[in-house]
């Protein structure tokens, strides 16, 4: 029992991670229908920022925090005004492959700069809790709250608020929306700032849960990341972070009956026959092609 | 105009004529290395080791081979810590730039793929830090490559090493091992742990695996937990273990740990600060308590390059050391004489300890040490051997 609680534990904390960055492939694709694939190193980059923050400038852990979702989220704004606006209207595969360049691009220059992973120092006095056997951290606390926290305010602005019901309506339809007086190109960039912003802060949060960052920490969880926001139905945000979730959860539940060595093997085939049963993931909507 | 043609035509062919007649003058020998990739500080070590090593040799006029002393010149290649560009890297090293042998690359699982074109390509290469046996053994065969040869132990001893230690020294009767299922080094030296453990007495309540790149070890390190082991073995390389030590302690985990080898670099210390203080792990050398031959060696690559030497560095210095001696006794700069002359060296003095390639082998006799992480540095505990 206690072992459970633990594993259950450590899938929540895992699937927190997840889903802040499964949202910003998912909002992204709610609106532009374009897969971000350099998101990942977005998320890459908002822990380099944190390292930054926290080494040279010595900054505690809030103003850490707030810096590297506002870098982050600048990053995510100069990615879709550089690269991704000139290609709107290109085929969707150049889109893609712009993003998949953008990445290595992001990878590459990291590198560059910081050839040696990196180690951030503990922001945070950590402190661990016994519960007669189950080992509760505050960081585990802290990330689990947190990610919950941000993910309830995006899900309030996004239906609840006019720039959230902007995004909606240009996510319903491109061509008409500017005609009703919603600044499109704004209400873009202004997606990915949230977007590249909310990967930051899993950035800052996976880099304090595991301390030592390289640049190319962005890819793996960037796609698992994505895998998420698939099985949650992508272009819904709700179905994302129920779908990170899951995905958190089955990976620990793998290691923890099978031999670990079987657990993307089993994680994935149980994604795949989920998907065979809903193609278009757990929330997600089929979408009919207008002619 | 013809005039001036064929002028032009004999300017060239004379600069050609000079530049050939240097060339020979000097020896090539090439590098591969893990410059960029997941353990640039091995690489760096590696190739800050064979510079200082080449620059002395260079300092004193060369290297005598037969008459004459020749320079050496060295071509480092990065193998950007990927399997391909190492057999790559090798290739061109060998193809292209004809270099006489290649030391290097480091971890097993790069050396492998570089050691295969080697030994097809008949040129000597001297891998310094990979233990695993498969290294200098042909797949098909298992018979002793012909070419290739290590300036280090292996596994199978360093394993039993690890085991004798756990049980002996740290009375340890139940161990659990986490380990890179994905990476030759770390899945052949846990096999050995095992084994050798169990023969001795020792049971395995935990044995636990990932993948490379991996950062959660949570599930891994909660089994671990739940299986109550003395000692928790964890034979990875140097930016993973201070994760999966972090990880443990937030688990609750109080068990003691204890690594292999792939420890030893400094970025260990830097990465996992004071959370590793009071572990053990067994390595080819201890700077606090070399040999005289050795001490020059530290001091000079200390003013040169501001750090200790990890052991990389010091087994890619001795594989310099083999080499040269090995192109000395030879007398003259030909791969095949080289390789002749490298597994009928007499026993070497290196920095790591004196080596000798036995006669069927080309993995040399060697002992190993015992480091203690104390106060934020690896410091001498003992000499091991199995």
């Amino acid at each position: 029992m206690v072992y459970w609680l633990q594993q259950m534990l450590n899938a929540l904390q895992l699937g927190s991670i997840y889903a802040l960055i499964a949202l910003g492939y998912t909002m992204v694709y709610g609106i532009l229908t374009m897969i971000n694939f350099a998101h990942g190193d977005v998320f890459m980059v908002g822990a380099f920022f944190c390292f930054l923050a926290a080494t040279y400038l010595g900054l505690p852990f809030v103003p850490t925090l707030l810096l590297t979702m506002i870098g982050a989220a600048l990053v995510g704004v100069l990615l879709e005004r550089l690269a991704y606006k000139p290609l709107r209207n290109a085929p969707r595969v150049s889109a893609i492959i712009t993003a998949l360049g953008l990445g290595l691009f992001l990878e590459n220059f990291t590198l560059a700069l910081a050839p040696y992973p990196k180690h951030i120092p503990p922001l945070l006095e950590n402190v661990t809790w016994d519960m007669g056997g189950v080992s509760l951290s505050s960081l585990q606390v802290l990330i689990i709250f947190l990610s919950l926290g941000l993910m309830f305010l995006l899900d309030y602005v996004v239906h609840r608020t006019p720039v959230g019901m902007a995004m909606r309506a240009i996510s319903w339809d491109k061509t008409f929306v500017p005609l009703m007086g919603i600044p499109v190109d704004l209400i873009i960039s202004v997606t990915f700032a949230i977007g590249a912003g909310l990967a930051g802060a899993a950035g800052v949060m996976y880099a304090l849960a595991y301390p030592v960052i390289d640049p190319y920490m962005g890819i793996m969880v960037g796609w698992k990341a994505f895998i998420s926001a698939v099985v949650g139905g992508i272009g819904n945000i709700r179905g994302a972070m129920i779908g990170a979730f899951i995905l958190g959860g089955v990976e620990i539940m793998v290691t923890a009956f099978f031999p670990s060595t079987y657990r993307d093997f089993v994680a994935f085939t149980l994604l795949l026959l989920l998907i065979v049963v809903r193609p278009y993931g757990i929330l997600g909507k089929p979408r009919t092609q207008k002619v | 105009m013809r005039k001036m043609l064929s002028l032009l035509l004999f300017s060239v062919l004379v600069t050609m004529g000079v530049s050939a007649w240097s060339a020979e003058k000097t020896l090539k020998l090439g590098v591969i290395a893990e410059l960029t990739g997941d353990m640039p500080a091995v690489g760096t070590s590696c190739k800050n080791a064979a510079e200082l090593a080449v620059k002395e040799i260079n300092a004193a006029g060369g290297l005598q081979v037969g008459k004459e002393k020749m320079k050496v010149e060295l071509v480092v290649e990065d193998n950007a810590g990927k399997a391909d560009q190492s057999a790559a890297a090798a290739q061109k090293l060998i193809t292209q730039d004809e270099v006489l042998a290649i030391v290097g690359p480091n971890a097993s699982r790069y050396a492998i793929p570089a050691s295969e074109i080697a030994e097809s390509s008949e040129t000597v290469l001297i891998t310094p830090w990979s233990t695993n046996p498969k290294t200098t053994l042909d797949a098909n065969t298992n018979q002793p490559k012909k070419y290739v040869f290590r300036a280090c132990f292996i596994d199978p001893f360093q394993g039993g090493v690890l085991a004798k230690f756990a049980l002996e020294n740290l009375k340890a009767k139940k161990a659990a091992v986490l380990y890179d299922v994905a990476s030759d080094y770390n899945k052949g030296i846990a096999e050995v742990f095992k084994t050798n453990y169990e023969k001795l007495g020792g049971k395995i309540v935990a044995f636990e695996t990932y993948t490379t790149n991996d950062k959660d070890f949570s599930a891994q390190l909660t089994k671990i937990k739940d299986a109550k082991p003395d000692v928790i073995f964890l034979p990875n390389y140097y930016s993973e273990v201070p994760l999966q030590v972090q990880q443990a302690k937030r688990l609750g985990i109080t068990t003691p740990f204890i690594g292999s080898d792939s420890w030893g670099s400094a970025e260990l210390l830097k990465l996992g600060g004071a959370e590793l203080n009071g572990y053990y792990f067994s390595t080819h050398y201890a700077a606090d308590n070399a040999a005289p031959v050795a001490k020059k060696f530290i001091t000079d690559y200390e003013k040169a390059y501001g750090a200790k030497p990890d052991d990389v560095a010091a087994l890619t210095y001795d594989a310099f050391g083999l080499l040269f001696n090995s192109i000395k006794a030879a007398g003259k700069a030909d791969r095949e004489a080289i390789r002749a002359s490298l597994s009928t060296l007499p026993s070497y003095k290196g920095v790591t300890g004196d080596m000798k390639f036995q006669a069927d082998s080309r993995d040399p006799i060697k002992s190993a040490v015992i480091l203690k992480i104390k106060d934020g540095q690896f410091t001498y505990f003992t000499n091991a051997n199995p």
